[in-house]
């Protein structure tokens, strides 16, 4: 058997990872930064990063799926049942969709908010809708509610994978990790 | 009075009223008209910079008296008396730290105002206003540009002032940093009057 079937390309590997950095990066300056109380120059500059994150994310999300669809996934282990199949599909389809909706959510949350994203302070990227005082608590819930549903996906994502790994043994970890 | 009094004393009386109509005629409009302000069409905001990106925002509550003739702008008056604590950044909580002592000490300065001392004829049909801006207690020469646009019954009157907000102590202390909230900060303005 080809071995470069059994497991994801290298571009794959270095997006899902880099993706996975960002993310649980962004997380972390969320929920921080929203705890800050009143208004601080470290809280502007959180407010800052946690944007540039999410549009980096946004464009990685492109990518990984640009990638995905010219560069198939490798076909599940053998013996995989078949809702485990089904369940791993679901849980990846969902964790696409959120890198995308995650940062669209945002970006319109921060414009509904009349703060335009300057990307890295250096580019100014494009205001699509206007400040709006009745949108933006709406934006507001709708990122926090995606957030909620990313950080469960990410759980479950992970927990599936050390179940793999460790339960199943069926080398699904190796799929994903660099290295040849 | 004296003058015309002995000039038409030869005069028909007839003749005496028309001319005193006509120089009252000829007097009225050279009197600069105060105008009466649409507030709800006006406004009254800001744009500033923090780290790079541009945010706008408002004040809500102003008053603006504008003393103005068309043909004689020299004679022309503007004052905008601002209330401080209505500024709105759109979410309540910053709204409040705005308020602060660090920033417009609200509490302690309440109004922030423009007093014009002056208005040319400028070029492109526009007014170069002078005048003494107020803010957090400190006053500075302010000099800008005014368009003023006749659309139909009503006149607009629009401009834009940049301002350096610490030289108006507007942002102490860790805020002093203009690499976080930029120094330049531009009030822009739109009152429509009518006549």
């Amino acid at each position: 058997m080809a071995q470069a079937a059994e497991r994801y390309t290298n571009t794959a590997i270095l997006l899902h990872w880099l993706v996975a950095i960002l993310i649980i990066c962004g997380f972390c300056l969320g929920v921080t930064m929203v705890n800050i109380p009143g208004l601080t120059p470290t809280k502007l500059k959180y407010f800052s990063w946690h944007k540039w994150i999410g549009v980096t994310v946004l464009g990685l999300a492109c990518l990984r799926l640009l990638w995905r669809l010219s560069h198939p996934a490798p076909p599940h282990p053998a013996g995989m049942s078949d809702w485990n199949i089904k369940a791993a599909n679901a849980m990846h389809v969902l964790l696409y969709i959120l890198i995308f909706a995650v940062p669209v959510s945002g970006y319109f949350y921060s414009l509904a908010a009349g703060v335009p994203v300057v990307y890295l302070g250096l580019f100014p990227l494009p205001v699509l809708i206007e400040r709006n005082d009745e949108l933006k608590p709406i934006l507001k819930l709708v990122h926090y509610c995606l957030n909620v549903t990313l950080l469960a996906a990410v759980i479950l994502h992970v927990l599936g994978a050390l179940k793999h790994h460790f339960i199943d043994q069926d080398g699904i970890f190796k799929r994903m990790m660099p290295g040849k | 009075m004296q003058l015309f009094s002995s000039v038409s004393r030869s005069l028909p009386r007839r003749l005496q009223l028309g001319m005193a109509v006509a120089a009252a005629c000829i007097a009225l409009p050279a009197l600069a008209a105060v105008l009466k302000v649409d507030a709800a069409k006006s406004n009254v905001g800001i744009v500033f910079k923090q780290l790079n990106v541009p945010v706008d925002a408002k004040f809500k509550k102003f008053n603006a008296a504008i003393d103005y003739d068309a043909a004689k702008p020299e004679a022309s008056k503007a004052t905008v008396d601002i209330d401080v604590a209505s500024f709105d950044l759109g979410d309540p909580e910053y709204n409040k730290e705005v308020a602060k002592k660090e920033w417009f000490n609200a509490a302690q300065f309440p109004k922030a105002s423009f007093v014009s001392t002056g208005m040319k004829a400028g070029a492109n049909g526009r007014l170069d206003v002078t005048g003494r801006l107020t803010i957090k207690g400190k006053t500075m020469d302010a000099s800008f540009p005014l368009t003023v646009k006749k659309e139909g019954s009503i006149q607009v009157f629009e401009g834009s002032l940049p301002i350096k907000r610490l030289a108006f102590n507007i942002g102490e202390g860790e805020w002093k940093d203009t690499s976080m909230v930029a120094d330049e900060v531009v009030i822009k303005f739109r009152v429509v009057a009518a006549q």
